[in-house]
């Protein structure tokens, strides 16, 4: 009996203490240890069939892995992921395996294999004990201009990499890694596990330059000039959208990626003795959209008395980081808009506006619509508010160049076929500067065919 | 070896010029833009204007004031040393073209950027009046350089140490008053000063325009952090300026925002001092 309930239950990772965790950046979720991780390999199923490698973007061969785990050869285990994924360690991390390959999951009667815990457990063991080096294939002679050190960027340098080809990586910010780096927290993806990702990339031969803005430092046409035979662009969305209401540029109103920038690339927790990037988190934080989780937790952990996220249908994130964040104490006011900001007389945030919106059944059929309800305005008063709406992709590497790269008017992404992600002859484009701001696992796809598709340009020209 | 620093000279006090090996930077620089540098490791990220660059020779001029615990690290490195991070060239280039008569006035450090304005505005054929201003005589900076690209120079010290006492936007004043006009004004300064001579050139309907020296973190559109209103919209001013039409730039809010951080600035300074490293 006591047999079947261990088959039934998820091996739950264990966390670092909520009490804990509002005073430190450091990882909330601490990872299996052996024990656990062999444990929870142990209730999967085997399936003949198995729904979750087709749930996963990336087709990595979930059954096998963890039929390694089993057997204890970890490092097998983590060389069978990574010949599907070149980011083990910060899929396990980042990924929403419950809307992807732990949905596919047929342990019907109990909870689903936690997959993205067992690759983490096998991807870290892997790092701390030394990844190996693929076999590289002979040179090509032929090069590549990545353009973005994001998973996009680095997903297609490590598969060029390994096919001989010679692979250059151009980043704009003084650190590779794009919004690995910059955009997503310490506490859920630390910055050293990122740096071991990147190190193993360098390790297959890929150059990365960093500091370079391609389309200002250098255009793409300069880089054809200097041999690469071809480009690729994966420079994320990382533009942000403001809500363009009234009192939005009052002091004390970040936008989502510059709160985030601050912490997250320039350490501003550590003001002002290991940093010298200041941030200003004080009294209640309002955070202005459903993308704010990131940026709640990070301004509970900066001290702020309370952080409340306002937005209207579902908050964005993993199942797992939304319950932590809640059990932080970040607050949730869904179905609410906010109409203006309101400052005082040395023009410092004080007050938001907002209103609460109902839903109305269209005519038809379909969702309802969310409209404002008359009357139902209400004021939150916060002296930080954060704004954490939309992204738009960043396409600065296509100025100041003659080639024809089109984008879409609309959403600012990149036009590319949509099987080859070619934009136009020698161009390719992938992750989130053409799709709109999507997932880490998806951009890492994205590298994985264009890459494909690049080896097949540059063989032929 | 690129971002080393290869000639450094104190131009006034606390006012120094640095010449840095920038190829990349140095091939690609036009009037107006600027570079974001980190002097360290955990060192914030500065923007600065670009005042000189030699595409042939590689390298790059820069002026800075040491004001914040940053730019005092900058001032402490020496010929020899190296730059942690340096990228550009930033901002949308200045619309430098003939206007026929150009009025360009600069303040304190500033003045480093408006000579560089002042002497493509020149080369591109106009008449150019200049205005310096600074507080005191030991502050003013590019005198001789500005003397050889103007056609006519105005100094100003706010103590009347050197040329007449008062400010910049009081020579401009009575110059229109006086009835001379001019095609484009240009300023690049402190805040307030901008905001007066906006407020001067309004009336006469002379287009005018300023460089805005905002608080900025990446530079390059990602973070907002400099966006101003101008002409009722929010723009950045890292990529759709630094330049703007001064009659649209809503200085109270600009001005706001660049104090955003005075505090902390305070506090950093502080610290920087008491652990008195490497000074």
């Amino acid at each position: 009996m006591q047999k079947l309930e261990v088959r039934l239950k998820q091996v739950r990772m264990p966390e670092l203490p909520v009490e804990e965790r509002l005073h430190t950046f450091n990882e909330v979720a601490l990872g299996y240890s052996e024990e656990q991780a062999l444990a929870e390999a142990a209730r999967c199923l085997q399936c003949t069939r198995p729904l979750c490698v087709e749930m996963c973007p990336l087709h990595v061969d979930i059954p096998e892995f963890i039929k390694l785990i089993r057997l204890g050869n970890y490092t097998e285990a983590a060389e069978k992921i990574r010949q599907k994924n070149c980011m083990p360690s910060i899929c396990g991390r980042v990924c929403p395996q419950e809307a992807l390959c732990a949905m596919g999951c047929k342990n019907t009667i109990g909870d689903p294999i936690n997959i993205g815990a067992l690759e983490r457990f096998v991807a870290d063991w892997e790092l701390e004990t030394g990844a190996a080096v693929p076999e590289i294939a002979p040179s090509t002679g032929k090069s590549v201009a990545v353009v973005g050190s994001g998973p996009a960027g680095l997903s297609v340098a490590t598969e060029l990499a390994k096919r001989g080809h010679n692979v250059v990586v151009f980043e704009a910010l003084h650190e590779p890694g794009g919004v690995l780096i910059y955009g997503i927290p310490e506490f859920r993806l630390p910055k050293r596990v990122v740096k071991q990702e990147i190190d193993y990339v360098k390790k297959l031969g890929v150059e990365i330059k960093t500091n370079v803005i391609v389309g200002k430092t250098l255009t793409i046409d300069d880089l054809f000039d200097e041999g690469f035979n071809a480009v690729f662009i994966g420079t994320g969305a990382g533009l942000p959208k403001l809500l363009g209401i009234p009192g939005e540029n009052l002091c004390g109103v970040y936008s989502l990626n510059e709160f985030l920038l601050r912490i997250n690339l320039m350490k501003a927790s550590l003001f002002p003795y290991k940093s010298k990037t200041p941030i200003k988190v004080q009294g209640r934080v309002a955070i202005l959209g459903a993308r704010g989780m990131d940026a709640a937790r990070s301004a509970l952990r900066l001290g702020a008395e309370e952080a409340c996220i306002f937005y209207q249908r579902k908050v964005v994130g993993r199942v797992d980081d939304i319950r932590r964040g809640l059990e932080e104490g970040v607050k949730l006011q869904p179905s609410t808009k906010p109409v203006r900001l309101i400052g005082d007389e040395k023009r410092w945030v004080k007050l938001v506006e907002l209103v609460k919106l109902k839903p109305v059944q269209p005519e038809r059929i379909g969702k309802p619509k969310l409209i404002p309800e008359p009357g139902s305005e209400f004021l939150y008063s916060a002296e930080t508010v954060i704004i954490a709406t939309e992204h738009i992709p960043n396409t600065i590497a296509v100025a100041n160049t003659t080639r024809n790269i089109k984008i879409a008017e609309k959403n600012k992404t990149i036009i590319v076929n949509q099987e080859t992600l070619e934009a136009t002859n020698g161009i390719f484009a992938g992750g989130d500067v053409v799709s709109g701001a999507a997932s880490v696992i998806k951009a890492i796809e994205a590298g994985k065919r264009a890459a494909q598709s690049i080896n097949a340009y540059i063989t032929k020209h | 070896m690129a971002n080393e620093i290869i000639f450094k000279e104190e131009l006034a006090p606390e006012v120094k010029l640095i010449k840095v090996r920038a190829p990349l930077i140095a091939r690609k620089a036009k009037s107006g833009q600027f570079v974001i540098l980190r002097v360290n490791e955990d060192g914030e990220r500065i923007p600065l204007t670009l005042i000189d660059w030699d595409p042939k020779d590689g390298t790059i001029t820069l002026v800075f004031k040491e004001v914040g615990a940053s730019t005092k690290e900058l001032g402490k490195l020496e010929v020899g040393d190296h730059i942690h991070d340096l990228v550009g060239p930033l901002g949308k280039p200045s619309e430098i073209a003939f206007h026929s008569k150009v009025c360009v006035i600069g303040r304190g450090v500033a003045i480093a950027a408006a000579y560089e304005r002042a002497k493509k505005m020149k080369e591109a054929g106009n008449n150019v009046t200049a205005i310096i201003s600074a507080r005191t005589a030991k502050q003013l900076i590019f005198k001789d350089a500005f003397r050889k690209i103007s056609d006519r120079l105005y100094i100003t010290t706010d103590d009347g140490s050197e040329g007449v006492k008062g400010y910049a936007n009081d020579i401009l004043r009575s110059l229109l008053e006086s009835g001379e006009r001019f095609d484009l004004v240009y300023a690049v300064g402190a805040a307030t000063l901008m905001r007066s001579i906006s407020e001067t050139t309004k009336p006469y309907k002379i287009k005018t325009i300023v460089s805005l020296n905002s608080l900025m973190v990446d530079g390059t559109g990602m973070c907002g952090c400099c966006r101003v209103t101008v002409g009722g919209k929010p723009m950045f001013a890292c990529v759709d300026g630094p330049d703007f039409d001064a009659h649209l730039v809503d200085f109270d809010e600009f001005r706001a925002r660049i104090h955003m951080y005075d505090k902390e600035e305070k506090v950093a300074l502080k610290i920087a001092g008491e652990c008195g490293c490497r000074s």
